[in-house]
């Protein structure tokens, strides 16, 4: 890890090509990384273009067709309304995925924030923000994204926020522990005697170097928001608008139908475990790829 | 040893005394005023003003937070507006239900996740250590609610193996003794209402056990790897001991230890899970009453179950600490 081996050692080919390009290198040659990385991009198609792709209007139904099983006209079948299933699985990409990596990211912000100053700070701040942490990270995992939206009320922002809000200890005690271990390393104590500011060398030279767990670590949190955030709808507590289709409201609307119409249990629920499993895969790979010794 | 405890149960207290303001905070910094949102539409000018009085909103917050304390010390979690009843009193009636669920997934987690664990670290890469992975990739990757209701489908619906819905059948007349309904079909005697209760926790604990199992076959199997590559394993089967007696005496008892930790950590996700599992299943325990008391906005019975639920949780944690400590003597106290 020490900079100044390396320059002794004098950097082999192989070396030279940094971190992150071999990583890529790595991860490339993951297979399961690769499938990982194809079921995102099969869902981020469908989402983008899920206007293009999709054959029907996902907010209008004709009644007489409710209920009809797969057919070529409909290839997930209809739900109650007369809605093509089909259009509402590509429509609910948009809403399953923004809303997940928005609450990833909103998560990641808040957590950072409080990670980066708590392990920069150290001392009292620290405690105190610790302490904080605690206390959220006591609220068993998605109640408290429940409470947070039966406060806020209904709604996508809303969503995001609780999601992200639930998350963000999680990171932020990553960050944390990182930076504490960080700044005892060769490199920062160089730094401290060059006379660089405290906020310098967080922002220069430790941060840089804590990225990398966080990044894996968000990766892996995509999946469980995409969960959690359909485990909200399935609760009621969803986007609640009726002319957007999220999975997990979609599950809610056909449960009571399971007898005769599984089907719309079944596409959904297969399209928030397949984009899960994406997610997984390529945290997973992405971790091996990032420290090869972590590789079981 | 004790000092280790007493620090442990000291340091639970300040996350307790923050999780309380946060909960008082989110019940009187609800939008509009605190009476009337937590009335919803149920409001009338009579139950406003109860409303206000029992929370003393006319007086200064941290009087209002005193008192709330002074009352969750006293055990007093407050009442539901919806049906009157005391928080602590319905809580009572529907944990054993939770608890139930949680040690039945608890159960499937364990009883299947150290065995296949074991399985797949006897050949890392081999073909039954694939299939192991992939499982453990499902059973992280799909929400309970979906496995609940494919489970629901498969066994219940269509092929009518095993009870779908609640904790036993209503047809059977368990009188309701402990709440717990297998302790309650135990304590008739009845053969069919015993075989009832056990059924009827199958599916239930099968899909809220499904990311524990996956996380616990996991560590198992890194955990065994890691400690059949030490060289007292190697020396145990250089001495010709049987293999089953190096698995069980050399192996196990080593690898025991982080499957001990993980174990005890998913207690907090099962009883988060427990509120989708048991919407699913429509089971009648604490999950369900959550989801019910935030769809009638119910808000003091979230508040206090919230609450709840983080004290069991920290209690749970407080326990694994301990025996984590007892499990391994070379843990430090301090």
């Amino acid at each position: 890890m020490s900079q100044p081996i390396a320059i002794v050692t004098r950097p082999t080919a192989r070396a030279s090509r940094g971190l992150w390009r071999d990583a890529f290198r790595r991860l490339m040659r993951n297979g399961p990384a690769l499938v990982g990385a194809v079921c995102i991009a099969i869902f981020v198609a469908a989402a983008v273009l899920a206007s293009v792709i999709a054959p029907y209007d996902p907010t209008l139904g004709v009644l007489a067709d409710g209920k009809q099983g797969p057919s070529l006209a409909h290839l997930m079948g209809t739900d109650l309304l007369g809605r093509d299933e089909f259009s509402r699985v590509l429509y609910g990409a948009r809403i399953s995925l923004t809303v997940g990596v928005v609450a990833v990211f909103f998560g990641l912000a808040f957590g950072s924030v409080v990670g980066a100053v708590a392990g920069g700070a150290g001392g009292k701040v620290d405690a105190v923000l610790m302490r904080v942490t605690d206390v959220l990270l006591a609220i068993p995992g998605i109640l408290l994204a429940i409470g947070i939206v039966a406060w806020l009320g209904h709604g996508q922002l809303q969503i995001m926020l609780a999601v992200g809000i639930s998350y963000a200890p999680i990171f932020a005690r990553l960050l944390r522990g990182t930076l504490l271990a960080l700044r005892e390393a060769d490199f920062a104590t160089a730094a401290r005697a060059e006379g660089a500011t405290p906020a310098r060398i967080l922002l220069r030279h430790l941060m840089p170097n804590a990225l990398t767990p966080l990044i894996v670590q968000a990766t892996l949190a995509l999946a469980t928001a995409i969960i959690d955030v359909a485990g909200l709808g399935f609760l009621g507590l969803g986007p609640g608008d009726p002319r957007v289709a999220e999975w997990g409201e979609m599950l809610t609307d056909s449960a009571r139908f399971l007898q005769s119409a599984p089907y719309l249990i079944f596409f959904p629920g297969a399209a928030i475990v397949l984009s899960a499993i994406g997610f997984n895969l390529l945290g997973d790979g992405l971790r091996e790829a990032i420290d090869p010794r972590l590789k079981r | 040893m004790l000092r280790f405890i007493v620090r442990r149960v000291i340091g639970a207290i300040p996350v307790l005394f923050g999780l309380s303001i946060i909960l008082f905070l989110f019940l009187r910094l609800l939008p509009g005023d605190p009476a009337e949102a937590i009335l919803g539409q149920h409001a009338t000018p009579e139950l406003t003003a109860q409303i206000r009085t029992t929370l003393g909103l006319d007086q200064p917050l941290y009087v209002q937070y005193v008192n709330y304390l002074v009352r969750l010390l006293h055990g007093d979690f407050g009442s539901s507006f919806v049906d009157g009843k005391s928080v602590a009193d319905t809580f009572l009636v529907r944990f054993p239900g939770t608890i139930e669920l949680t040690i039945g997934a608890l159960i499937f987690a364990v009883g299947l996740g150290i065995p296949l664990g074991r399985l797949a670290a006897r050949h890392p890469n081999g073909w039954v250590d694939g299939i192991v992975t992939v499982v453990s990739l499902f059973g992280i990757s799909i929400p309970i609610f979906v496995l609940g209701y494919t489970l629901v489908f498969v066994f219940g619906v269509q092929l009518h193996w095993l009870p779908a819905l609640g904790q036993s059948d209503p047809r059977l007349g368990i009188p309701q003794v402990t709440h717990f309904a297998v302790i309650d079909a135990l304590l008739t005697g009845r053969p069919n209402a015993i075989i009832d209760s056990f059924s009827h926790l199958v599916l239930p604990s099968i899909a809220l056990g499904s990311i524990p199992l996956a996380i616990v076959t996991r560590i198992t199997r890194a955990s065994v790897i890691d400690v059949a590559n030490e060289d007292y394993v190697r020396t145990a089967r250089a001495k010709g001991l049987a293999e089953r007696r190096v698995d069980d005496r050399h192996i196990m008892r080593n690898a025991w230890l982080p499957v001990a930790t993980v174990i005890g950590l998913q207690v907090g996700g099962l009883l988060a899970g427990a509120v989708l599992t048991e919407t699913v299943f429509s089971w009648n325990g604490v999950g369900s009453w959550v989801v019910s008391a935030i769809q009638n906005h119910d808000y003091i019975v979230v508040q206090s179950l919230i609450l709840i639920f983080a004290t069991i949780f920290l209690f749970v944690n407080l326990i694994v600490d301990i025996s984590y400590a007892f499990l391994n003597p070379r843990i430090r106290y301090s």
